[in-house]
């Protein structure tokens, strides 16, 4: 069973449905039991960093998800988390990507939020197996987790090159949305899923 | 580098699309979802729906549907069209749309902006202006552009961003309709002035007028309908064109 950890991070109808159309069952939880139990955990997010971090802490699950040792998928603000620290409120992450979360400087062919299809590059891990160096996927965040040796996948904003995609033993993050990048997206859960 | 988007806009009345349309390969005219599969199918980077019902209960019909596009397509999609309050955007949200426009209701109440957007942040919110030139002065209109207000269309886009609109979706209404191409001059002084993505509608006749916005014109975006619609123009065809002339499209 995969679990999206429900934890009052904005709207994640958009992670049901697409995992709807790939015929995977999930359940939404908050429970420790349930998500220790589950064959893949995702870590949806949207919003605030800040915020996010503070309800995910507030039911007890920064330890849990740290000490998980199944499949884990961080998506946006849900990878974002994942770090070691966000810019936006200040606020140290779970600690599991070696690498900070910065806000993008805005300037004219780099508006902020990076928002729309972007081309990633780099590409590593099973995450993006089938796919090709180039492919688009669909960003929309104001923050980016710089390159680190746990990136996966990298993707250009401007002047600044970020991780699109971090990895780490049995933890992964994308800061792109695979529920809203069409078939490149698809593959990515797919992918995940191991199907 | 973010690639310019091709948005297909879909009119949608009582729980179908009103435009007919000519795929290839479907023929089910006035379905929501499938047309919205078939375009993301053919490459669409994103779509617009907009309920132009008039009551109350196509209203409830339009939010089931909005469910059913969120189940069924696989990119962002925004919905637009009679949305007036906080709590309209809120049902929208909680029914799977990626993004809202606001657009008469917001001139009339420009803290609307403001509201959803503290609320949900920027990224879900489009601010959607219809303005017509007369005497020089580019007027904002309402109402699908029967009804002229006192706002100019540059200071009221500046506003919508300062309120925390997160894009502007500009129809000229001296442009829409004709083919003859869009208002570029018009979209490149709201790039210029802008720092929010800036979508281009109304006047798509040929390749070369999405061309021409998203280069000479600065657009982020090239919405356009009847030509989609009609089969006129193929987004693989159009996307393969731009590519050619050297404009970062998704492929």
């Amino acid at each position: 069973m995969t679990v999206i950890v429900d934890y009052d991070a904005g709207n994640i109808r958009s992670v049901e449905n697409a995992l709807s159309r790939l015929g995977c069952e999930y359940v939404l939880s908050a429970d420790k039991a349930v998500i220790e139990a589950a064959d893949r955990v995702i870590l949806p997010g949207v919003g605030n960093a800040a915020e996010a971090m503070a309800s995910l802490s507030a039911k007890g699950l920064v330890p849990v998800i740290r000490g998980l040792r199944k499949p884990v998928l961080g998506i946006c603000v849900g990878m974002q988390l994942m770090c070691r620290h966000c810019e936006e409120g200040d606020v140290d992450g779970i600690g599991i990507f070696d690498c900070d979360v910065r806000k993008f400087t805005a300037a004219p062919d780099a508006k902020v939020p990076h928002m729309g299809w972007n081309a990633i590059g780099n590409l590593d891990g099973k995450l993006f197996k089938g796919m090709n160096g180039g492919s688009y996927v669909y960003f929309v965040h104001s923050y980016y987790a710089g390159l680190c040796s746990d990136t996966a996948a990298t993707c250009r904003h401007g002047n600044t090159l970020f991780s699109a995609s971090l990895r780490y033993e049995n933890f992964y993050g994308t800061q792109f949305h695979p529920e809203k990048s069409g078939e490149a997206g698809a593959l990515v859960l797919k992918n995940f899923l191991g199907r | 580098m973010v690639a310019k988007r091709i948005i297909p806009c879909l009119d949608v009345k009582d729980g179908a699309v009103v435009k007919g349309i000519n795929f290839e390969g479907l023929r089910e005219v006035g379905d929501a979802v499938k047309m919205g599969v078939e375009y993301s199918r053919q490459g669409a980077d994103e779509l617009v729906y907009l309920d132009i019902s008039a009551s109350r209960e196509e209203r409830s019909t339009f939010t089931r549907l909005v469910e059913q596009i969120a189940l069924g397509i696989d990119i962002p999609f925004t919905v637009g069209g009679g949305i007036g309050s906080l709590e309209d955007a809120s049902r929208l949200l909680d029914s799977g749309a990626d993004k809202i426009s606001v657009n008469s209701a917001a001139v009339a109440h420009p803290e609307l902006i403001s509201d959803i957007a503290s609320r949900y942040g920027s990224q879900f919110v489009v601010c959607a202006i219809d303005a017509k030139c007369i005497d020089g002065v580019w007027r904002v209109t309402t109402h699908g552009g029967s009804r002229l207000t006192d706002r100019e269309l540059f200071s009221w886009a500046r506003e919508a961003q300062e309120r925390g609109a997160g894009e502007i979706l500009f129809t000229s209404m001296d442009h829409d309709g004709t083919r003859n191409g869009y208002a570029c001059p018009q979209y490149r002084r709201l790039a210029s002035e802008l720092d929010i993505p800036v979508i281009a509608s109304g006047g798509a006749g040929s390749i070369g007028d999405i061309a021409e916005v998203l280069t000479e014109g600065c657009a982020d975006a090239a919405l356009a309908a009847s030509i989609f619609h009609y089969g006129q123009i193929r987004i693989p065809v159009l996307k393969g064109e731009l590519l050619r002339r050297g404009i970062t499209v998704r492929i």
